[in-house]
């Protein structure tokens, strides 16, 4: 097992005089294994990014725990932080918003080494360009090039070549690819399984897709307001789901092959 | 066969900018049958919404019209003067539903008050009259009567889409345009919407409706006829079966393999990718747009452009491999 989460609750308080409470994730239990992908999904409101962001020590649980090689990161600060950060690394949804817009593609990829033990600079190169070319972009074009002069897929792409560097044992993955384009979304969910078979990387995709979900993981965990509702093998929760809510979703999830009745 | 409730032809038009022209609808014909769902299908940048604004012949700059015709209901559009338009077909012919309808609307006023505004630039009509309209629409629609009192921000996203579609239809158009109104719903509110503007047609306060979206799943379940778009040109059209079950463009394949859906077909197939992304508009490669990412790619696709051949069974498709012109 790579990561367990425990009894993991978060409750926002919102409003200044009415202290209003929202409970966005309600005692979530979770593992994941080793070179597994699973993923994660809900609809807009479920907790799942809440969920994800206290996954990456992004944001402090309420209550429960994360545990990672036999400890509770819950509580890490400095050092071992970042040590955590290079262990389980997270890639965002928003390709536009996840990079300094100041730096060039270069300085972005040698910031992984700053999470690292001290690297050589010639091994640092090595390790750029190797990177580089296993998510299919030439090092020589992009590696002085800004953001702003790349495509949202080639963003994405240096999201993950920044995984590759670091070989992370676990990557969590907030909506890799719902801003990207149809056809260039399936060459970066095809980079995140190579990553798996090479590195033998977890995964955790966190999606309102559930095609993304059932075409590529091993398992799949049904979130809805705040609580997991239901999990286990994708073609099993599909083809049989027991919950109401997972019935309703794969009810009302446009499919290409098969109409709605009544449409 | 009637006429079709909407004809473009031979539609060029371009964004001028400093570095040049962006071609973002470059000789495109296109028809909505009466009666019918049409999906305009392609990737965000390849122009589709360029084209429908240009076939509501709303073209203001940087976008200029280059050459074209569209009729529309007997109307000749392009002729018209933009005052003309705005009386006498929009809202009135045709009503257009932008992707940002969702957040454009104005927040400080309540739904009414935002239906009589768009009322009286048609016709003169008198409170009562325009209250009594939208609360029978709103009935007939099984939307809750009340919400036409409420402001914007009380109605849930997907509440919010399907009064803006009804109270833009309150003058019955013939065609409903709507681009992507569905991508920021979730997937039961995304069905109910869907369904509310099939029920439109049946009850006949729309004839046909313009679907313009990326989802091809959404197309799947409402469309009859669908147009494939890539880099400002159509490449494959045709009636909706035949183009989800068996298509020829080598790019519409590319997108129905792009497409995850939970069903043991899109499994079995596994992740199938495409090299490369959709080309800047500003430099279209030579020869077929789409050969640098095409794996069939031949010596004449680098050189000449396929033209838009009709293939029979309302079908069309271009690209050389299904023209037997390019076999000698």
């Amino acid at each position: 097992m790579v990561l367990e989460v425990k009894n993991v609750s978060k409750v926002f308080t919102v409003g200044l005089f009415s202290r209003h409470k929202i409970e966005a994730v309600k005692d979530v239990s979770m593992r994941v294994e080793k070179g597994e992908i699973v993923s994660l999904v809900g609809e807009s409101g479920s907790g799942k990014t809440t969920l994800c962001r206290i996954i990456l020590r992004l944001l402090e649980p309420t209550s429960g725990s994360i545990i990672y090689d036999g400890i509770d990161v819950t509580k890490l600060r400095g050092k071992k932080l970042k040590w955590y950060w290079r262990k389980v690394h997270g890639v965002f949804q928003d390709p536009y918003a996840a990079f300094h817009p100041f730096y060039r593609v270069e300085n972005i990829l040698y910031q992984a080494f700053n999470l690292m033990p001290k690297v050589e600079e010639g091994e640092k190169k090595r390790r750029v360009h190797e990177a580089l070319k296993s998510v299919g972009l030439n090092p020589d074009e992009v590696l002085g090039k800004f953001p702003h002069e790349l495509s949202g897929g080639m963003r994405q792409r240096i999201a993950i070549a920044r995984c590759f560097i670091l070989n992370p044992e676990l990557i969590v993955a907030d909506e890799p690819v719902s801003m990207l384009d149809a056809s260039t979304r399936i060459g970066i969910i095809k980079l995140f399984s190579d990553m798996r078979d090479r590195l033998d990387s977890s995964v955790i995709f966190v999606t309102h897709d559930l095609g993304l979900a059932y075409v590529v993981s091993d398992r799949v965990l049904i979130m809805y307001k705040g609580v997991i509702v239901e999990e286990g093998n994708p073609v099993e929760v599909m083809e049989y789901p027991s919950h109401p809510y997972t019935k309703r979703l794969r009810e009302d999830v446009p499919l290409l092959y098969r109409k709605w009745e009544g449409f | 066969m009637s006429e079709p409730l909407l004809l473009g032809l031979n539609l060029r038009a371009a964004y001028r900018i400093r570095l040049g022209e962006i071609r973002a609808v470059d000789g495109v014909d296109f028809e909505v049958p009466r009666g019918a769902v049409v999906g305009l299908a392609g990737e965000s940048g390849c122009g589709k919404s360029t084209l429908v604004n240009v076939l509501l012949a709303n073209v203001r700059p940087p976008l200029m019209l280059k050459s074209g015709k569209i009729l529309l209901d007997g109307l000749e559009l392009l002729g018209m003067a933009r005052e003309e338009v705005r009386k006498k077909v929009w809202g009135v012919k045709v009503s257009y539903v932008p992707q940002s309808a969702l957040n454009a609307i104005n927040p400080t006023k309540r739904i009414i008050e935002l239906v009589k505004d768009a009322i009286r630039q048609h016709k003169p009509a008198t409170d009562e009259e325009i209250i009594s309209l939208c609360k029978k629409r709103f009935e007939e629609l099984n939307l809750p009567v009340d919400s036409v009192y409420k402001y914007p921000h009380e109605l849930s996203g997907g509440m919010r889409q399907r009064v803006i579609i009804a109270i833009s239809t309150l003058l019955n158009p013939r065609l409903l345009v709507v681009d992507e109104p569905t991508s920021a719903l979730d997937v039961s509110t995304q069905k109910q919407v869907l369904r509310m503007m099939l029920d439109m047609k049946k009850d006949r306060i729309i004839d046909s409706i313009l679907f313009v979206t990326h989802e091809l799943p959404v197309l799947r379940q409402v469309a009859t006829h669908v147009y494939v778009m890539y880099a400002g040109k159509i490449v494959e059209y045709g009636p909706a079966d035949s183009i989800f079950f068996s298509p020829m463009h080598p790019y519409t394949k590319a997108l129905m393999y792009s497409v995850m859906t939970p069903e043991p077909e899109s499994r079995a197939r596994g992740l199938v990718t495409i090299p490369g992304e959709p080309p800047s508009l500003l430099m279209p490669p030579q020869g077929c747009r789409f050969h640098p990412r095409c794996p069939y790619a031949m010596d004449v696709c680098r050189v000449r452009e396929p033209k838009l051949l009709s293939m029979g069974e309302g079908r069309g498709v271009a690209c050389f491999l299904h023209h037997s012109e390019a076999v000698n």
